[in-house]
């Protein structure tokens, strides 16, 4: 029983690199690297690594990662947000960069390429939320209230996510990048479906006074 | 001060003459529509087209070292007829450089029959889509930005249309 579960934890834990790694790994491989410049490259990047951090915050709230139950979970769950945050910082100002009129179209939402207000959504949805969660005590958000604004804004990033990088035509591997965004997708929806039935069985179970 | 008498069966009336008619506007969309004499609209300039733009691209017989084609029409708005020697510039992203560096912008005239071909290297993927970019700006018609879309990387060329409208 206990070698099923340390065996069962490994499996967990390298399905999760292979995940991440995989897409990484493939699209460092890409030829279109070889006419980009440096910046360009690195923006890209991290655009792959912050879809990664995408796949990995539900994970860590689900508590399903061996190891990083509940409350180190949550932990790690801050801290790979602020690292989200900061890898699409990178991403937009590495584009910014290599293309300024370009970024700018994409910003204000008048860009000819349909990925592009997916991500700038999904990039403001990640900015609201890291600025509450660090003035969340200040602002003595209490969990339900902070679920309220979190939950919605964390299906925003995920679908906004997901169709950005699934429209784009560039260094990422068609299979790889697929498998990436169907993970994601699946992880989102496994957490929803089990913090609704926590909070119906805990609903249930304890009397309200 | 006027009088106005609507009785039931003139509401009546004129709702069914309403009601006919957006009947027939939309079995027969052709028929209030007014007749075309305008003939060829003027292209519209798209979104993005003037990104990375550099004022005044030399004539140049290539792009860099070529391997891919890009090929357009240049015609009149209106008539439809073809414009010669009309001067088209062309930039991108390619094998040999990104798009606002000097060596990927290039201009060519169409010929005759308003037809226009310049070679330049291989197009790439750029800011998520395979895209050229084009100019028409030298005053005697409206300018007009084009942004064609391949509609995939490996293509080896690609084609964009201009009907201009006098300035």
């Amino acid at each position: 029983m206990r070698e099923w579960k340390s065996a069962r934890a490994v499996l967990i834990w390298v399905a999760l690199v292979l995940a991440i790694g995989v897409p990484i790994a493939a699209a460092a491989a890409s030829e279109q690297l070889a006419w980009r410049g440096p910046v360009y490259i690195l923006a890209g990047f991290a655009g792959i690594i912050a879809l990664g951090l995408v796949l990995v915050q539900p994970l860590l709230i689900g508590g399903y990662l061996p190891g990083l139950p509940a409350y180190r979970g949550r932990r790690a769950h801050h801290w790979i947000g602020g690292a989200l945050a900061v890898a699409v910082v990178i991403h937009v100002a590495g584009l910014w960069f290599t293309s300024p009129p370009d970024m700018i179209d994409a910003l204000t939402y008048t860009s000819p390429t349909p990925f592009s207000p997916f991500g700038v959504t999904a990039m403001w949805a990640i900015f609201i939320i890291a600025v509450l969660a660090l003035l969340r005590r200040r602002l003595g958000l209490r969990l339900r209230t902070w679920r309220i604004v979190h939950i919605p804004l964390a299906i925003v990033i995920v679908a906004g996510s997901v169709v950005h990088c699934l429209l784009i035509e560039g260094t990422m591997e068609t299979i790889s990048k697929a498998a990436l965004c169907a993970l994601v997708l699946a992880a989102t929806v496994k957490v929803m479906i089990d913090l609704w039935r926590r909070r119906t069985l805990r609903g249930e179970s304890v009397p309200r006074h | 001060m006027t009088n106005v008498a609507l009785d039931r069966r003139s509401l009546l009336a004129a709702g069914g003459t309403v009601l006919a008619t957006g009947v027939l506007v939309s079995a027969f969309p052709g028929l209030l529509v007014p007749a075309r004499a305008d003939g060829l609209a003027p292209t519209q300039s798209m979104s993005g087209g003037a990104n990375n733009y550099r004022k005044g691209a030399a004539i140049v017989e290539r792009i860099g070292k070529g391997g891919f084609w890009m090929s357009g029409t240049v015609r009149r708005a209106g008539d439809g007829a073809p414009l010669a020697g009309q001067r088209i510039q062309i930039w991108a992203h390619t094998v040999e450089g990104q798009e606002h560096e000097p060596q990927s912008h290039g201009a060519t005239l169409t010929d005759k029959d308003g037809k226009f071909r310049l070679e330049m290297p291989q197009i790439i993927p750029i800011f998520g889509q395979p895209h050229g970019h084009l100019a028409y700006d030298s005053g005697e018609f409206k300018t007009v930005f084009l942004r064609p879309v391949m509609r995939s990387a490996k293509e080896t060329s690609l084609e964009a249309h201009f009907v201009l409208q006098p300035a």
